[in-house]
């Protein structure tokens, strides 16, 4: 629906805002490239940290539901951000959680694999190039001759927006392609769209969209990146490369596969699915060629030495196992305070 | 949600009632379970007053869900499915929590069982709640049967369906049908000569106008389902025309290579390359055996092919692969004998006079090597004493653990043949009698009167050592009486050694092809020990005979009577009812990535090219699952096994931890106040 339904003549209030993230979806919205001026038509925008000033007391002092539309990009990894998701919450009509970060949890969750105390460790005392003798650590209240300062509490796991708070829409990619963000947007400016805390995209996988030619699959070994120049028109995958194409839903384009890179799953998983890392992980299962269970161990230790990695790059705070368990610290209760 | 959940805790007797509080269980469904409308506890939930409880509600409550927490659904999810629908509820919308099986049978605590019946209950109420009408579709049933072996239990079964009109099938491996009773000389307890009774079935079998009988054949393939099954049968090469072959057995007489034979005569005696097992075998044609024959190992001979007098003798024939298409298929496989080598203290293999229990009935026989003289080794000597060792292999934590049910009788039988034919001592030496069937305590009672000797207790060993005076030149055997209290060592000229029934070397696989599985010992699996005794897991696939179990020759026939009865039953009935618990890809979801397109162990996935897009035929899908889980897209979806009513189904069970609601407990968020 790329340039058709025009956005509604009647100015709204847009928010974007950024939580734990790269940036890169900040840029994706700039991607839209001139439809940006139509944006600007449409809205009044109240707050864009990256792009221009503003206040947090002023987006306080708006009346509940006065911001039509907050696309709110980045994971929840402090009390602040989680504070601003509330807030936004509270202020917006529709709240979309922009991109895999704040959908998913992405890069910033795989921190997920660790506790605070362990990241803390090594970002304020193992790197080579820190430098720390007296072991200075995050505070969240420090008291100083003129009073006490306050720094966000870094929680131990990251949650995606959708664990924080309500979301009406996700929009999935990492970054969200700016055709879809485009159709997004005229969905929701036109009133199109799916019931609320639904995904806005494909029902279908990469695999819809890739060129390349498929047949039955049977894997006797998995090959990494750099040991194979892969035939130009065979799935990937039938050629041994881990390609999440499968599982990953559809939005991309088909991008990396077509011109012989393997999907990483930016786009997270297909409609309805629970779980993508289980779902790669059965589906690669069910097509290793052999019966033998030591070979079996051989194939998979020797072609997918990452599991985690490869299969929740993406998804980690959003799966069923959210992060490595907690339980470890010594008498068995979790440490989150959050 | 709004449906009317209706809960049913059964008592079972105390079965249930004993170790769970099930009013308690009730009242808390009740009181504490979304969607439920009325609990109750009753005596018994499948006795006909259950059910009618259960309809009751259905119609004056306007029930439109049911959940009956009592046995395991292998038993009673049928009953309560057909009382459901008698009364117009779907069936598929009933479900049941096993709170016999898993709960009340496995522990004693009280307070423990009850809770866990509560958790199993709300798991069935979340998930009964997104349960799904279906309905099952009707096929007509093919009625022509395969029977799988040629054993009596096979031939009676052919033969019943047969007579009554439908057309059968018999594959059966070796030359000839017969099985394991061929090869006996008289059976127990009538000690009627087993050819006499045998011979004439068999050649019924060979003659029958509605049995297609293929011999030196093994099932290739199995696929399709209950009433439409397409079987590819390998029939291997014979050599030999069966269209221009008369039987007149000149080959036979003709060919220069002589053979221990190993199979029929259990090595006692010589056969041809070419030959027929034994002369009254059934087809008549003989097999040239490729491994032996002359010409195949020298590329000259064909000695048979000059003398045959039909030109039957064929030597480039080959392997060859009929399709069959059959409504029902009943296996009757057998059994193997145990390989009493596996004893090296019992001396067979190493002693010249141990011999087996098949060697013996070879032996007996008149058509067997000794012409029937019960001879020693050597050929020549009469025993004078002989010794018949008991549950050789079985009873044995070392190879089987059961008891092979007819080597007591075996024994019995053979004490009388041989004190009949020889006048030998003989003595028997078990751990118990068990003479179970009719007439069978009598004919131990004849045996007491007949003189021959009973030593209760396992045998240690079998030796030629001698230590004791009169020992020398004999077999030893070695063995606490344990009524006497006393080991005991018994000089004898000949010992013969009972050894086990075991499943077929290859019933394994066999199983696999037919989707018949079996237990811990290998033996094939009925669908229910007592009431279900000749159905498997596999609709339209029976069994039949000792591949089921150890048997003796009635139960064996007893069975291919039952298992033709049950395929004549389907087929009068002439069509069959098809689960309607099936996977189903939806269409717009499927990317044709072709994950799923080589796992479906029915075949039943196809991809079709033009919409590329793969596709399951509802007709071949068995509803296992394998591809529900495989599929990356979640484009496959198990019906009555969706996502959403499994996880329901967990939260339930996750009830103490979760909440009623079903809501993850979230973490508490902080305070909404500038950071
Ligand atoms: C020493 C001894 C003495 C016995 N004496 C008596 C007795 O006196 N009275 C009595 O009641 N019972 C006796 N029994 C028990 C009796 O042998 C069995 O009850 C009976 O033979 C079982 O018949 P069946 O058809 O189940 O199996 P089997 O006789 O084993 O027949 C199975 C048939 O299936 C065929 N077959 C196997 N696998 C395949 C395949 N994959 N494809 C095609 N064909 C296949 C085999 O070649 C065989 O022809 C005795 C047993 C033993 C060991
Ligand atoms: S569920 Fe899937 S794998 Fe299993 S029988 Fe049906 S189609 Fe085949
Ligand atoms: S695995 Fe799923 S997506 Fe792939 S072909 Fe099969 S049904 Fe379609």
């Amino acid at each position: 629906m790329s340039d058709g339904g025009a956005p509604t003549p009647e100015k709204g209030k847009l928010a974007l805002y950024w939580a734990a993230s790269c940036g890169g979806c900040e840029i994706a919205v700039l991607g839209i490239d001139d439809k940006v001026l139509k944006v600007a038509e449409a809205f009044d925008i109240v707050l864009w940290p990256c792009v221009m000033d503003g206040k947090v007391r002023d987006i306080e002092k708006m009346p509940d539901k006065s911001i039509d539309l907050c696309l709110f990009n980045g994971a929840i990894r402090t009390s602040e951000q989680e504070y601003m998701a509330q807030l936004l919450r509270r202020k917006s009509k529709v709240l979309v959680a922009f991109g895999s970060c704040a959908a998913e949890g992405c890069i910033p969750a795989l921190a997920n694999m660790n506790t605070r105390e362990e990241i803390f460790q090594t970002a304020y005392h193992d790197t080579p190039s820190t430098d720390n003798p007296d072991g200075v650590r995050p505070q969240i209240e420090t008291e100083v001759p003129e009073g006490t300062l306050h720094l966000p509490l870094f929680y131990d796991t990251v949650k995606t927006l959708g664990q924080s708070v309500e979301v009406d829409y996700y929009l999935p990619g990492c970054p969200p392609e700016p055709d879809r963000i485009w159709d997004a947007l005229v969905a929701i400016l036109t009133g199109q769209l799916p019931a609320p805390g639904s995904v806005i995209g494909a029902t279908t996988t990469v695999c819809d969209t890739c060129p390349r030619t498929r047949n039955e699959k049977k894997i006797k070994e998995f090959k990494r990146t750099w040991e194979i120049i892969p035939d130009p028109d065979t799935c990937l995958l039938e050629q041994g490369v881990v390609c999440c194409g499968i599982a990953t839903r559809a939005g991309c384009g088909a991008l990396c596969p077509t011109v012989g890179s393997p999907c990483i799953g930016c786009y997270g998983p297909n409609e309805g699915v629970v779980d993508f890392g289980a779902r790669m992980m059965t589906a690669l299962a069910s097509v290793i060629d052999s019966q033998d269970p030591d070979e079996i161990d051989r194939i998979i230790q020797e072609g997918i030495p990452d599991p985690i990695g490869s299969f929740y790059r993406f998804g980690l705070a959003n799966s069923l196992l959210r992060r490595k368990a907690l339980a470890h610290n010594g008498d068995g209760r979790v440490a989150e305070p959050a | 949600m709004t449906e009317k959940v209706g809960v049913y805790i059964c008592h079972c007797g105390t079965n249930i009632a004993g170790p769970v509080d099930v009013e308690e269980v009730a009242r808390w469904a009740k009181e504490n379970l979304d969607g439920v409308v009325l609990a109750r506890d009753y005596r018994f939930m499948c006795s006909s007053l259950g059910q009618e409880l259960i309809q009751e509600d259905i119609k004056n409550e306007g029930l439109t869900r049911v959940v009956v927490a009592a046995c395991s659904p292998h038993l009673h999810e049928k009953t309560f499915r057909t009382a459901c629908s008698k009364i117009g509820l779907n069936p598929y919308l009933t479900q049941m929590a096993s709170i016999r099986e898993q709960v009340s049978w496995v522990t004693e605590d009280r307070a423990a069982a009850t809770h866990k019946a509560k958790m199993m209950v709300a798991g069935a109420v979340r998930r009964v709640q997104l349960q799904e009408e279906l309905q099952p579709t009707e096929v007509p049933v093919n009625p022509n049967t395969l029977v799988v072996g040629g054993g009596i239990a096979g031939i009676q079964a052919a033969l019943e369906l047969a007579d009554a009109g439908h057309k059968v099938f018999m594959v059966e491996r070796e030359p000839s049908i017969g099985g394991h009773m061929a090869q006996f000389d008289k059976t127990f307890p009538t000690l009627d000569c087993a050819a006499c009774i045998l011979t004439p079935k068999m050649s019924d079998v060979g003659l029958h106008e509605n049995i297609e009988l293929l011999s030196y054949a093994e099932v290739d393939s199995l696929s399709g389902f209950v009433g439409n099954f397409d079987v590819r049968v390998r029939k291997k090469a014979r050599y030999i025309d069966e269209d221009a072959c008369t039987g007149c057995g000149i080959c036979i007489e003709k060919c220069p290579k002589k053979v221990v034979d190993e199979v029929f005569e259990a090595g006692l005696g010589y056969r041809k390359a070419v030959y027929r097992p034994f002369p009254q075998a059934i087809p008549k044609f003989p097999v040239i055996d490729r491994d032996t024959c002359i010409y195949f190992e020298r590329g000259t001979c064909k000695a048979c092919e000059k003398f045959c007098p039909t030109e039957a003798i064929d030597f480039e024939q080959t392997d060859t692969y009929l399709d069959l298409n059959v409504g029902n298929v009943i296996m009757a496989t057998g059994y193997d004998l145990f390989d009493c080598g596996k004893i090296p203290q019992y001396g067979y293999g190493r002693l010249a006079n141990v011999f087996t229990s098949l060697e013996f009935e070879r032996l007996c026989n008149a058509a067997g090597p000794t012409e029937g003289h019960i001879l020693l080794r050597d050929g020549v000597t009469e025993p004078q004493s002989v010794g018949i060792i008991h549950c050789v292999g079985s009873r044995d934590k070392q190879h089987h653990a059961y008891c092979s049910a007819v080597c007591c009788m075996s024994a019995l039988k053979f004490g009388h043949l041989v004190m009949e034919k020889t006048g030998a001592e003989v003595y028997s030496f078990y751990i118990d009698m068990r003479p179970l069937h009719k007439n069978y305590e009598e004919f131990y009672d004849r045996l007491l009167q007949e003189g021959m000797h009973f030593i209760r207790g396992r045998v240690a060993e079998v030796t030629d050592a001698a230590r004791l005076p009169g020992e020398d030149g004999k077999l030893i055997i070695q063995a606490e009486d344990t009524l006497i209290g006393k080991q005991r060592r018994i000089p004898v000229d000949m010992v013969i050694l009972l050894g086990a029934l075991q499943p077929r070397f290859d019933a394994k696989e066999t199983g696999l092809k037919f989707g018949v599985s079996a237990g811990l010992d290998g033996w094939f699996t009925e669908r229910h020990p007592k009431l279900d005794p000749v159905a498997t897991m596999t609709d339209g696939v029976f069994i039949a005979g000792t591949c089921q179990g150890p048997k003796d020759i009635p139960d064996s026939v007893a069975q291919g009577a039952a298992a033709a009865a049950r395929v004549q039953g389907m087929i009068s009935k002439g069509t069959v009812l098809i689960e309607p618990i099936v996977a189903t890809i939806e269409e717009a979801r499927c990317s044709g990535c072709r994950i799923c397109n080589t796992l479906c162990p029915f075949n039943a996935i196809e991809y079709l090219e033009d919409k590329a897009v793969s596709y399951i035929n509802p007709a071949l899908c068995k509803g296992c699952g394998t591809c529900v889980a495989a599929c990356p897209a979640q484009a496959i979806s198990g019906a009555h096994f969706t996502n959403d009513q499994i996880f329901a189904e967990m939260e339930g069970l996750l009830y103490d931890v979760i909440g009623s609601n079903g809501a993850t407990v979230k973490s508490p968020q902080p305070a909404l106040e500038p950071a």
